[in-house]
């Protein structure tokens, strides 16, 4: 029990800082936004997945992936496949050459529903999809690369690759994933209208709960011995090695796990918003779900959270307000944070908010442990925060990038 | 002062028309009231109307569809001059797709569920039209749809007021055939949906209706801008005719390399579907001197509405403006809407849209359109040569042709 309070949820101050966000996501947001606005801030939500994701691969794990809209991608596609085949029965595709297939298919020539689409009219099918194909492709990726001990910025630049060339992929064979329209028109999941008001209320709460449970597998990855080790293999990898420990392992578990949570939010993304298209699976996207990240600050869990909701609040208000003028205010808000505030939000919250609420309600914890056990006990203890306590932290993990 | 000139060219012109009498009427007697006119909720006041603009100001297609914006300001502006519709005065409320699909799905909602308002002007590429193409079904939305497009849709919440492909292809391929005696064809786009279903309508029209042969078909990735290879293999099939729908930046890479590779107007005859005015400002002139465009509409046009158009566009935005196809197409949006507002007596969306077909335009800058039930326009083929200057010299025009996005035969 006691260690279920102090890996999975944090002990005292992580376990409030959970209760916050859920506070947040489920009961005030709800409260105090119209559907509209809720249903798009669940969208916000299924990049935080992402974000999450790279809390662990980039934050601890010292991997860079800038290609994290694949998974989120692959999620995606996996789920709209299944509702456009279910939005494809011959009665509303009657006017199309071949009625029964998905229109973009027919106005491609394509006659016969393709194999690999075949087994997505299953859901059960569907939903194990959705998990595993982004997972194993990011199995084989690590294996590939980890394996051969690629990393860092060579492993920057080929996740990237890997991000044109599978957009560039879903581009060209349009008349089996839809093209640069993607796939649209999605309405019906089992039967069930997933456009209506009560739909979109049932599908946020949903996401809602499945993002704070990426939150937990999270913490509890960081908290546990392995979350040592992924800190310890960031900032000395060969030290690790040489101990005996096989890093392209770890590298390969905690990659797959941000590919899995990042397909999670693509296939929660695809339900709420109805559609998926190649714009989020390319470079662009994948390096924005990286700033929000950055903005959350990467060593928290939480923190991307927040981030995420940050700027992508910001970038709705910026541009209902200023259309012509939003993606220079979006900049400066980067340039800022960058500048004033190297670890984002969990950066501020730990430097001016935590030390005043330490003061005012908690005990004072006790200082001087060695450094990684106080960067992973702040870690968790603060919801996943960069340790104030460590002078030059910020320094080696950016050095550590570079290398 | 200028402007005032305009308008009153457009009185002459507009005699018969219902709203010109309404406008000059609304002073003397009340406007219908709102709850008359509005039964739906929309942002509908006593003294205003709200509609939507959704383009991309920003990213790669706000280069394209800046002029689809300006358009429809400058007709919200003489509308609005005129005394606006039923008595109100049209607001703007504008939003940015940002060249991002998911980005207008997410604006044309805002648009609908928050701002509600009576109509949107907007969107410019496929993608971005299948995007919100739900929404609008969804909240009952109505969209002004300004480029010409691949076919095969038809909504009731759509007036597509660009052509739809066969309006497009068949004329101009009819043309090509007869005047240049062509009997083959190289068909190159690029890969996405519109060039792929208009080659493909393209080919069906060669073979089954011309007789003639496509001795090749290649699609280039849009940005692509390497041609080096399809153009060797043009030079080895030698066709009569090139058939280009290449679009975007790609263009200009295109173009330009078809000249170094000695492929000029004077020995090659290319007919291009991707082509406006818009396009050659980044393209050059001089890379296009001889080769033809299918449009609907040419700045050039010679009429008087064209002539009323391009100087009150040059007025509002600059003489050095162009003014393409679909810029024209986009300037009908607000005119079409305007008049099936006030046929219908209302801004309910559902009562608009029904009573849009048969709405006519005698003062379109292209000349005369008609809303068809299928919610296309009537209009005409028409086929250009680009000169030097940026501008075409007219080589032919159709009649009226009917809009037909289902064309039987063609799929």
């Amino acid at each position: 029990m006691s260690a279920i309070y102090r890996n999975l949820l944090g002990g005292r101050s992580g376990l409030i800082g959970l209760a916050i966000l859920a506070g947040l996501i489920l009961l005030v947001l709800p409260a105090l936004l119209d559907i509209f606005r809720l249903n798009l801030v669940g969208k916000y939500l299924t990049y935080a997945f992402v974000a999450v994701g790279l809390v662990l691969c980039w934050g601890y794990g010292g991997i860079l992936s800038l290609g994290q809209g694949v998974f989120f991608g692959l999620g995606g596609y996996c789920m709209a496949m299944f509702l456009k085949l279910e939005a494809s029965d011959p009665q509303s595709t009657a006017i199309q050459t071949t009625p029964g297939i998905p229109d973009f298919m027919d106005w491609n020539q394509i006659t016969a529903l393709p194999w690999f689409w075949e087994p997505f009219n299953n859901l059960g099918f569907t939903l194990l999809a959705v998990l595993v194909v982004p997972t194993v492709f990011a199995y084989l990726i690590g294996l590939a690369m980890f394996k051969r001990r690629v990393g860092g910025v060579y492993f920057a630049i080929i996740t990237q690759v890997i991000a044109a060339i599978v957009t560039i992929l879903i581009v060209g064979q349009q008349g089996y994933t839809g093209g640069i329209n993607g796939i649209t028109d999605l309405k019906t999941l089992g039967g069930w209208d997933i456009r209506t008001d009560s739909a979109k209320y049932i599908l946020y709460y949903v996401n809602a709960l499945l993002l704070l449970g990426c939150i937990l597998i999270g913490r509890y990855i960081t908290t546990s011995k392995f979350g040592r080790l992924l800190l310890a293999m960031r900032d000395k990898e060969d030290r690790v090695r040489f101990s005996g420990y096989d890093v392209a392992d770890f590298k390969i578990f905690v990659f797959c796990v941000g590919a899995l949570f990042s397909a999670i939010g693509g296939a929660m993304f695809t339900l709420q918003v109805g559609f998926m298209s190649p714009s989020f699976v390319g470079i662009v996207p994948s390096i924005e779900m990286v700033i929000y990240t950055a903005v959350g600050g990467r060593l928290s869990l939480l923190g991307a959270v927040y981030g995420t909701l940050l700027v992508n609040a910001g970038k709705t208000a910026f541009s209902e307000s200023f259309p012509e003028l939003w993606l220079f205010l979006m900049g400066g808000l980067f340039i800022a944070v960058v500048m004033f505030f190297p670890n984002g939000l969990a950066g501020i919250y730990e430097k001016y908010i935590q030390p005043y609420l330490s003061l005012r309600y908690f005990r004072k914890r006790t200082p001087s442990a060695p450094p990684p056990a106080t960067a992973k006990r702040s870690a968790s203890s603060s919801g996943g925060l960069t340790p104030s306590a460590l002078p030059g932290a910020t320094g080696r993990v950016m050095k550590n990038q570079e290398s | 002062m200028k402007q005032h000139a305009f308008i009153s060219g457009w009185r002459r012109s507009l005699v018969l028309a219902v709203g010109l009498c309404f406008a000059a009427a609304s002073q003397s007697f009340a406007a219908p009231t709102t709850a008359q006119v509005n039964t739906t909720g929309l942002a509908v006041t006593d003294k205003e109307v709200t509609v939507g603009i959704l383009h991309s100001l920003t990213g790669t297609m706000s280069i394209s569809e800046t002029g689809s914006v300006e358009a429809e300001k400058l007709a919200i502006e003489q509308i609005n001059k005129m005394g606006g519709i039923l008595g109100r005065q049209i607001k703007i409320v504008q939003e940015d797709g940002a060249s991002d699909w998911p980005t207008f799905a997410e604006k044309s909602k805002k648009l609908l569920v928050q701002d509600k308002v009576a109509t949107v002007f907007g969107c410019w590429t496929s993608a971005s039209r299948k995007a919100v193409l739900p929404v609008f079904e969804k909240e009952n939305g109505l969209l002004y749809y300004p480029t010409f497009y691949e076919g095969l849709e038809q909504s009731k919440n759509v007036i597509y007021t660009g052509q739809e492909a066969t309006q497009q292809i068949l004329a101009g391929l009819d043309w090509v055939a007869k005047e240049k005696n062509a009997k083959t064809f190289y068909l190159i786009g690029s890969d996405y949906i519109w060039p792929r279903t208009s080659m493909k309508i393209a080919r069906k029209h060669i073979e089954n209706v011309l007789k003639g042969k496509v001795v090749g078909e290649e699609y280039a990735p849009l940005g692509h801008t390497q041609f080096g290879s399809v153009i060797n293999k043009i030079k080895l099939k030698k066709p009569d005719v090139i058939y280009a729908a290449v679009v975007g930046g790609s263009n200009v890479a295109w173009f330009k390399q078809l000249k170094a590779a000695g492929i000029t107007g004077a020995k090659q005859t290319l007919l291009t579907i991707s082509v406006t005015e818009d396009e050659v400002l980044g393209i050059g002139g001089e890379n296009l001197v001889g080769f033809y465009s299918a449009m609907k509409y040419f700045q050039s046009l010679d009429n008087p509405n064209n002539a009323a158009f391009v100087k009150a566009f040059k007025e509002r935005w600059g003489a050095d403006s162009v003014m393409g196809d679909v810029t024209q197409a986009a300037y009908l949006g607000p005119w079409l809407w305007k008049a099936a507002v006030e046929k219908a007596g209302s801004f309910d969306v559902s009562k608009v849209a029904a009573a849009s077909p048969g709405i006519e335009l005698k003062t379109a800058p292209e000349g005369y359109v008609k809303v068809h039930p299928n919610h296309h326009l009537w209009s005409k083929a028409r086929i250009g040569q680009w000169k030097a200057d940026g501008q075409v010299k007219l080589v032919y025009e159709s009649a009226l042709i009917e809009p037909n996005p289902f064309p039987a035969g063609y799929q």
